[in-house]
Order: structure tokens, then sequence, then C-alpha cells
């Protein structure tokens, strides 16, 4: 059984792809969404992780939240996705500039 | 008794108030021969009651009256009243003030007999008598300023009374500026005695003068002057505007620019001559100053000579004879500044006749050759205008004081006056007025010569026109070239020697300026005075005067063209007036508007509206414009700033800082 230590590094070097993938990924937003969904199952991760080492289960049962909150994200980010490409034929993050000043 | 007189004098100082309504007011209810005669009876009455309160309490002796008709405003110890100030020197003076009105008021049936404005000028001459009455009779300063304003914007009124006239126009604006002027030092003077003295009825100040006298306040850090001294320089100040002493003097010769009999109004008998009447009337407090007696000194001096220059190269007929009012009124502040007072006055009395003389001859001139007012296209009007030309004679030999006319006795007793005076800067106007005498028969003559004599230079359509005026032009000229005979000899034993004199103790004089005092040791009579004029020095110059007239424009007119060209420097600045237009011009008016400018430029543009209005709305619209380039609109800049911004804060969090 590895350490709580090993534990927590392969959270944070999760948390630090799905960060890396929101800045740096230009191309596809879908890849995004893979991204932030890396970034909620290193968070869930270190919920088990902890509730395990310290025996409390409140841990896990936030995990079911949080799984549930991310399906639904996932859910809901898709069908934007889908409205999205119909109205712009592209889902290239570099065109999605509306916001722009 | 009292109230009888108290009542005579409000009644003879409305009724020209009530003309001017009458004729101001009606329109053309009324026809043009009933408002000349419903205007010129009110101030013919006007001038009975004042013969009689002259009467009353000059010849009879009657005591001062000082009484209040209404009380204007009071505020806490203050109390403005309109109050009157019946006393010698009032009476004296409103007697001549209706007489040279009433005449002028006949005069204008005559002159202005062709005015569209006819009904408009007697509503206005009459308000101008009325506002002058109001001066005189006040016994206060605050209801003298309302005379002294009234006089000065009837003055703009009549000045530009064809306002169709372009010069007209500015001529009224210049006035009623150089007037304005004046009347700062007058408000301020009413200020500083109100604040010093606590009140502004004149027998409280001037009894609370002498103890004053050695107070002084701190005007300037670490400069103090004398209460009195500000005062009176301030009133003076009041007064250089109104009687047009150099260097408030430019609006007098705009003045011209009216209608002839108001010129002679306001030459002669109001306006003019108020300034001088209020410094007699405050000589309990001028007395108390030497400064400002030696500033009035320098100031009369210099007018009564370098004015009387000007009227040396003048070819206007009025202008000329404006020129010499500016002269004789230095004349007159000369007297007050030697403590002559009495002298003063009575120079303002020979004066009033013989300049309204002078005027209203020049207007039956002017009538003649068809409102020409140009000397140089005149000439030989002698024989065509028999009264006209004598009455204008005797008004010239009276302004250049020979014997026995009425102006030898005044000027006369104002040169001894000053030769005697010890205030400081006598010397100065000592010879200035003996130059003026010179100067003042050179330019009366010239004029003389100029218009009556010499070959006739009219223009060809009038030629046929020239004839004497109407009875009512004449019938003025001939009643004041009367009183410009006899009123010298007449008035100088009485006005200035007698005990009780004629202006008895409403004059104040201190015992060490008291040059008349002097005077009365070599007075022995007003006929051996004429008898002995040849004997003075005065008499002398004036005569040369007369004689280098008649060389340079009767006898050899080339003489004068050879002087223009060889003193050319010389007459260029005289037509020039010595700049004072020119200085008003470039630093006042230019100035004033160049400075509006700057100010326009400067702060308005710049500042107000380029820093304040349009730069801040730049400034919002910079810090969007760089604001917005951090709104990229990529989802991942945000993202970054996000966590940057976590990273940072958990830094500062856990760094503790």
């Amino acid at each position: 059984m590895p350490s709580l230590n090993e534990f927590l590094m392969l959270a944070s070097l999760l948390f630090g792809l799905g960060v890396a993938g929101v800045i740096l990924n230009r191309k596809n937003i879908i890849v995004l969404l893979m991204s932030l969904e890396l970034i909620l199952l290193a968070v869930n991760t270190n919920f088990v992780v902890f509730s395990y080492f310290l025996d409390n289960y409140a841990g896990q049962i936030f995990v079911f939240f949080v799984l549930t909150v991310a399906a639904a994200e996932a859910a809901i980010g898709l069908a934007i996705l889908v409205v999205l490409y119909r109205q712009r034929h592209t889902i290239e993050v570099q065109d999605l500039d509306a916001l722009k000043g | 008794m009292d109230n009888f007189l108290l009542w005579t004098a409000l009644a003879m100082a409305l009724l020209p108030l009530m003309g001017t309504l009458i004729a101001g007011l009606s329109g053309r209810l009324l026809s043009r021969t009933l408002t000349h005669r419903i205007v010129v009876s009110l101030v013919g009455i006007s001038f009975f009651l004042a013969c009689y309160l002259f009467k009353v309490f000059v010849l009879d002796n009657h005591a001062p009256l000082d009484a209040s008709f209404y009380t204007w405003a009071t505020a806490g110890v203050l109390r403005f009243d309109i109050a009157f100030l019946i006393d010698r020197l009032s009476a004296t003076m409103s007697m001549i003030v209706l007489f040279v009105s009433f005449m002028v008021h006949i005069y204008t049936i005559g002159y202005m007999a062709d005015d569209p404005g006819y009904r408009r000028f007697f509503s206005y001459v009459s308000l101008f008598t009325f506002a002058m009455l109001m001066l005189v009779l006040a016994d206060n300063f605050l209801l003298m300023f309302f005379g002294w304003e009234g006089v000065g914007l009837v003055s703009y009124l009549l000045i530009g009374f064809w306002f169709k006239r372009e010069a007209a126009n500015l001529g009224s604006l210049k006035a009623f500026l150089a007037n304005r002027i004046g009347d700062i030092g007058f408000i301020l003077a009413m200020a500083a005695a109100l604040a010093y003295f606590g009140t502004l009825k004149y027998h409280d100040v001037f009894m609370q003068v002498p103890g004053l006298a050695d107070k002084t306040m701190h005007l300037l850090p670490s400069y103090n002057v004398s209460v009195i001294t500000l005062i009176s320089l301030l009133l003076f100040i009041g007064a250089m505007g109104k009687s047009a002493q150099v260097p408030l003097h430019v609006w007098l010769p705009e003045s011209m620019e009216g209608p002839t009999p108001i010129s002679a109004l306001i030459h002669a008998a109001t306006m003019v001559t108020a300034g001088i009447y209020m410094v007699a009337r405050m000589s309990p407090m001028f007395e108390f100053s030497p400064t400002t007696l030696s500033f009035i000194l320098v100031i009369g001096g210099t007018s009564a000579f370098f004015m009387g220059l000007l009227a040396v190269v003048q070819y206007d007929i009025k202008r000329v004879i404006a020129y010499s009012t500016l002269s004789q009124l230095g004349y007159m502040a000369v007297a007050l500044g030697a403590s002559a007072y009495d002298a003063a006055i009575f120079h303002l009395i020979t004066h009033a006749f013989f300049k309204a003389l002078l005027f209203l001859a020049a207007g039956s001139v002017i009538i003649a050759m068809h409102h020409e007012q140009d000397m140089r296209k005149m000439g030989g009007l002698a024989s065509y205008l028999p009264v006209t030309y004598l009455t204008f004679v005797i008004g010239s030999l009276a302004l250049c004081a020979i014997p026995p006319f009425a102006g030898f006795y005044s000027k006369d007793m104002i040169i001894d006056a000053v030769y005697l005076s010890t205030t400081p800067g006598a010397a100065y106007a000592y010879y200035c007025v003996l130059g003026g005498a010179f100067v003042t028969s050179l330019y009366t003559f010239r004029a003389l010569f100029m218009t009556f004599h010499t070959n006739e230079r009219w223009d060809p359509a009038v030629r046929d026109h020239i004839k004497e005026s109407p009875w009512v032009v004449l019938f003025p000229l001939v009643a004041l070239a009367i009183p410009s005979v006899f009123a010298g000899q007449v008035l100088i034993g009485p006005i200035l020697f007698a005990h009780p004199s004629m202006l008895g103790n409403t004059t104040f004089v201190l015992p060490d300026h008291n040059v008349l005092f002097k005077l009365a040791s070599h007075f022995h009579g007003a006929k051996r005075m004429a008898l002995e004029a040849g004997k003075t020095l005065t008499f002398w110059i004036a005569m040369s005067g007369i004689v280098t007239a008649w060389l340079f424009t009767a006898k050899y007119p080339k003489w004068s063209e050879w002087f223009k060209q060889r003193f050319s420097v010389l007459y260029a600045i005289l037509v020039r007036k010595y700049g004072f237009d020119d200085f008003n011009q470039i630093v006042l008016t230019e100035g004033t508007r160049d400075a509006g400018h700057l100010c326009y430029e400067v702060s308005d543009v710049k500042v107000i509206d380029g820093v304040f209005v349009n730069g801040s709305g730049r400034l919002t619209r910079w810090f969007a414009q760089t604001a917005r380039r951090l709104q990229t609109g990529y989802l991942y800049h945000y993202a970054l700033a996000m966590v940057l911004g976590i990273v940072a804060l958990l830094v500062w969090y856990a760094g503790g800082f």
C-alpha cells in the first residue's frame, strides 16, 4: 500500500496536468472538458485518500456528489458544445474570442 | 417758517422731476408746444423758488436747515435719510443750476425744434436738473451719491441722444465708463466714512473729523495711511471723474456728440461742477489732509494748462469750448487745492454763466451753419449773426479774464490765491495757471477769429440760408451775457471778502491755509481792481494770448502753417491729445481684451475645458483602451489569470506576508 504522500503526489500530478491542459490547450474544446474532468478526478482522489487514511467516510460520500456534478457538467458542456458547433462551425478554443474587449 | 422753507426746497427739487415724467410719459398725447410750455414753466417756477431760497438763506441770513423727509432705510445704528441741507452754499448752487438750466430749457425750444426726439429731450434735460438738485441739496453722502449717479446716467442718455450716430453711442459709453471709475472712489470713500465715522451725515462726519485727524489705518503691510487723507483722496477721485480732471477727463470732449444745449448744461451748471461743489461741501474734511490738497493742486494745475493747450489745435468749435471747460475746471480744482473754496465756487458761478453763454452761442452758429461744426468751414460770420457774435465776444472776454468781465475777478483771485498758498505743489500750480491764462485767450480768440472774422469759407450749400437764430435762441444768450459781464464785480466782494461772506461758514478753512484772508488786505473794491488790472502780470499774459491769436489766425494765417511744420512733433502730440486716448485704447481697452483672450485661451479652453472636462474624459478613455487589452476573450487567458491569482493568494496566505 503506497503512503499518503505518494497518493497526494499522484493527485497533484493529475491536478497539474488538468490545469496545464486547460491553459495550454488551444485547439479542441473537448480536450478542455476532459482536462476539467481530470482536475475533478484529482480532487476526488484526494477526498478518497484522506477518507481512507483519516477513517472518515464523509470524504467518500462527498466524492459521490462531485462525480454527479461532474457528470451533469459534462452533459451540459457537451450539449453546449454541440450548439456551439452548430453556430460557429468550429470548436477550436482559439477562435472563441467573442468576449474580446 | 422752517417747514415752509423745507417744502419750498422739496418743491424746487421735484418740479423738474414732474416735468420729466410729464414730457417722458405722455408721449404724443401732448403737442410739442404744450410739452415745452409745461416743462419750461415747471423749471421756471423751480428757478423762482430757488431765488426765493437764495434770498432767505443768503441775503436774509437765515440759519441753515437740515431736515429729513423720509427714512429710506435703517440698518442697526445706520440710518439713510432722504434729507436736505439747505444753507448758503446749497441755496447759491441751486440758484445757479436752475438759472442755467432754465436758459437751456428755453434755448432747447429753438435748437431742437425739428428733432423727432423733442419730448424725450425735454424729459432728459429736466431729469438732469432734478438729479443735480438732489446732489446739491443732499445732507448726507448717500443722497449726494444718488444725485451723483443720476447726473451720470442722464449724461449718458443725453450724450447718446442721437443714438443713430455711432460716435454719439461711443461717446456716451465713454462718459459712462470714465465716470464709473471715479464712482469707485466715491463708493470706497463712503465705505471708509461709514467704517470710521459710523454715519454718512455731513454734519456728524465733519464734527468727528478734527478728532480723527491723526488716526491712521493699515492699508498695506507696513504702510499706514491717514484715514482723512484716504477718504478725501478717494472722494477727489470721484470728483476727478465727474469734473473731468486728468487723467479721467477723456469723456468730456466726447460729450460734444450730444446736442449743444446739453453740452452747455453739462459743462456749465451741472455734472462737471458736481465734483467742485462736492469738494467745497466737504471742505471741513479736505482741510485736514494737506496731502490731498497738494494732489488736487497738481492735478488741477495740470488740467488747467495742458488741457487748455489741446484746445489750440482743435477745429471743431464745440470741442474748443469743451477743452476750455477742462482747463477752467482745472482752475477751480487749483483753487480748491489752495484752500480757496470760496474762490472756487466763485469761479464756478462766473464760469457757469460765460461757459453756458459760449456753448449756446456756438450752438447758434451751428444752427446757422446747418449743423456744421468745423471752424475751417466758417469765417466772417460776424455781420450775419450780430447778436450771436456780440454775446460770443462777451463770453470770450469773460473767459479770458479781461476786466471788467466776470471771469476776470474769479480767475485773478484764483491765481493770487495760489500764489499765496503754502501747500506743497502750489508753485507748480501757479505756473500752470499763469500759462493757462495765456493759452485760454489764445484758443478762445482763435475760435472767435476763425468763426466770425477772416474770409468766408462756407459750404456753397449753406450760403443762402445763413440768418440770425430765432428769439428763443437769442433770449438765453442775452440773459446769460448780462451776468457774464456783471456777475464778477457784483459778487467778488460778498463772496470772498465780506463778513459774513456769501457762503458764510459752509466752507471751512484752517487758519494756516486761509489765503483769501491774506488777499483781503490787498482788495479795495471791484472797480479799483479792474482799473489796476494793467499793473498785473496776468492781464498782460491774457492780452498777449489775444494778440497771438489775432496774428496767427487773422493777420498772418501762414504763420500757423509754418508753426505746424516747424514743430510738427509738438503738433502731433497735441493732436493726439497727449496719447491719453491712445493709452486708454491700447492699454486699457485692448489690454482688457487681450487679458480676456488670455483668460479664455489659457484658463477656460486649456485648463477648464482641456484638463478638467475633456481631460477627465480622455483619461477614462485611455484607461479603458489600456484595460481592454486584458480582455482577450480567450478562455485560457482567463484560466491562467485565475490560476496565477490562486497561486498568489496561496503564497500570500501561506507565506504570511
